[in-house]
């Protein structure tokens, strides 16, 4: 059972409440008129999937609904950090 | 290789049953193979078998990190079915069904498999519109399957709740009676035993863990324990570790890994003789030889290599099975674990050439692909023969993701396993 720090309620609260959402820090194609059929793919499809950190995005839908970010290893399933959309992990390794 | 059969078994009790032939050898690994098969579960020993049984290719080995069958093969619920939407996926588990039902003559090994038949609950109006629209599609591809209504279906299954009180009231079902359950152990160790015999090398205790690479193109493997092993073909076959192995050649899949949790009730008299699966209060069970209800349902939403899975989880799963069986409700639970299932955007499997020259993938069956186990193999060695897919598995080319030929099984096909 996760317990985890949401970045907006600035409290703990037990993993039921969140909903995974997958890999983080994914960005839309800037120029999406021009991409390649593989390019779309690889953004809608394609991903890490990394046994160790990953970045990955978070919803805290049985609370206050807002998305964040948890830094966390896929292993051992230690969290390293939460932090708000928009910001950068600190931890990367 | 010793034939197994009822006159050794009463041979080999006149001497106490000890001198019994080892199952498979324990070889150490050559320079060099025509074909290297990284990863010992059911589907990479199949796909060894049936390059040695039907394309005369026998120079090769199959690299195991821990022993043979003892990832998601091992942790499996063992449901077998073909009763998919698609034609291309009907045609593939179909494929597979029909060599699970001679499977255990050809291995000459008991895998247990007993056809008694899988229900696919529905309990709303758009659960049985589906279950009707899939049990056509599934007859005109000459696939076994019927629409029940709720009293059919009590009358399969007499223990379960389908009155109208319960909270999600049983409104029918689709029948597959040639679906059911097999020994997952014994599928395993049953084409490693065949293979072996045919000349085919298991390493176990040997992980992968870089591809030697020439001009863009994968000639062999470096192992953590073997040193650099050479091959003249690749096929990886490593289920929910084939991220990572796809990292090591440089590409990414459309593959998440998450952990797929099962449990197992202590030993009850018989109860259940079919397997009752239902993906609206989601979750299921069977029963095995043993006694044991064998239950499951569905992933943990985040990514995980644990093979643990969360509680949270496992209540879900056990409250859908004491509503669907509120007479389980006092049965105690003897085990849990979880294995890890490489989940692929639209449920359906990747068999696949890779950007890597001589570089083969299989993987993407996620929470279902022991049902495939001998389908996958087939195909999968078919396609590592000739160096190009085998027409049942072309349709599972990773590049469908680029063009968007996608084949969306999601949710078609009942509870995803
Ligand atoms: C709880 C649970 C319930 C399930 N229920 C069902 C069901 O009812 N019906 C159904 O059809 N399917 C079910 N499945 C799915 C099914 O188990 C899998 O799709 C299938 O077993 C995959 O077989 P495989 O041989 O590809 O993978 P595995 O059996 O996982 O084999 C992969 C092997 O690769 C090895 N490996 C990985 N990396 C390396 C490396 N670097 N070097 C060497 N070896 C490596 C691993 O050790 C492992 O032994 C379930 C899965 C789980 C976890
Ligand atoms: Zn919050």
């Amino acid at each position: 059972m996760f317990d985890i720090y949401c970045p907006h309620c600035q409290e703990h609260r037990e993993e039921e409440e969140f909903h995974a959402s997958g890999e983080a820090h994914i960005a839309r194609p800037l120029d999406p008129d021009n991409c390649t059929d593989k390019e779309w793919a690889e953004y809608i499809y394609f991903r890490k999937n990394p046994r160790g950190i990953h970045h990955e995005l978070w919803v805290h839908a049985a609370g206050c609904r807002k998305f964040f970010n948890i830094t966390r290893d896929t292993q051992t399933y230690e969290i390293k950090e939460t932090y708000k959309v928009g910001q950068q992990p600190t931890v990367t390794e | 290789m010793q034939k197994y059969s009822g006159f050794g078994l009463f041979k080999h009790a006149l001497s106490h049953h000890e001198n019994w032939q080892r199952v498979w050898r324990n070889p150490t690994p050559k320079k060099q193979y025509d074909v290297i098969i990284v990863g010992g579960g059911g589907h990479g020993l199949a796909t060894a078998y049936y390059l040695a049984k039907e394309h005369g290719i026998t120079n090769v080995a199959v690299l195991e990190k821990g022993y043979l069958g003892g990832g998601n093969t091992a942790r499996n619920t063992t449901i077998v079915r073909s009763n998919y939407l698609w034609d291309e996926a009907a045609h593939l588990y179909e494929h597979a069904m029909k060599l699970w039902e001679g499977l255990s003559q050809d291995l000459n090994y008991n895998v247990m498999f007993s056809q008694r038949g899988v229900l696919n609950l529905g309990h709303t109006l758009q659960d049985m519109r589906d279950i009707e629209r899939r049990v056509n599609a599934n007859r005109l591809n000459g696939i076994d399957g019927e629409v029940l209504d709720a009293k059919q279906v009590q009358e399969i299954v007499p223990m379960m709740d389908c009155s109208e009180n319960a909270r999600f009231p049983v409104m029918g079902a689709s029948w597959q009676p040639r679906g059911g359950v097999a020994r997952h152990d014994a599928v395993a160790w049953g084409y490693a035993r065949a293979a072996d015999a045919l000349g085919v090398d298991l390493i176990q205790q040997c992980e992968v863990v870089d591809f030697v690479m020439e001009d863009g193109a994968a000639v062999g493997v470096r192992t953590r324990q073997h040193g650099t092993i050479g091959a003249g073909r690749i096929g990886c076959v490593t289920a929910g570790n084939s991220g990572v192995m796809a990292k090591l050649a440089g590409f990414e899949l459309p593959l998440e890994s998450h952990p797929l949790q099962a449990l197992v009730s202590e030993p009850i008299k018989p109860i259940l003789d079919t397997v009752v699966m239902s993906n609206h209060v989601h979750g299921y069970v069977s029963q095995s030889d043993k006694g044991d209800l064998v239950i499951g349902a569905g992933i943990d939403g985040y990514l995980g290599y644990g093979q643990r899975g969360s509680y949270s989880t496992i209540e879900h799963t056990v409250q859908a099975i004491v509503e669907m069986f509120p007479v389980f409700s006092r049965v105690r639970m003897n085990r849990q674990w979880g294995g890890i299932v490489d989940t692929c955007p639209d449920a359906c499997p990747i068999i696949s050439a890779t950007p890597v020259e001589n570089l083969f993938f299989n993987c993407g069956w996620g929470t279902g692909g022991f049902k495939a186990t001998p389908g996958s193999g087939n195909v999968f060695a078919a396609t590592l023969a000739k160096g190009e897919a085998h027409p049942l598995a072309k349709p599972f080319s990773m590049f469908r993701f680029h063009d968007g030929s996608l084949i969306d099984e999601h949710g078609a096909a009942g509870v995803a396993h």
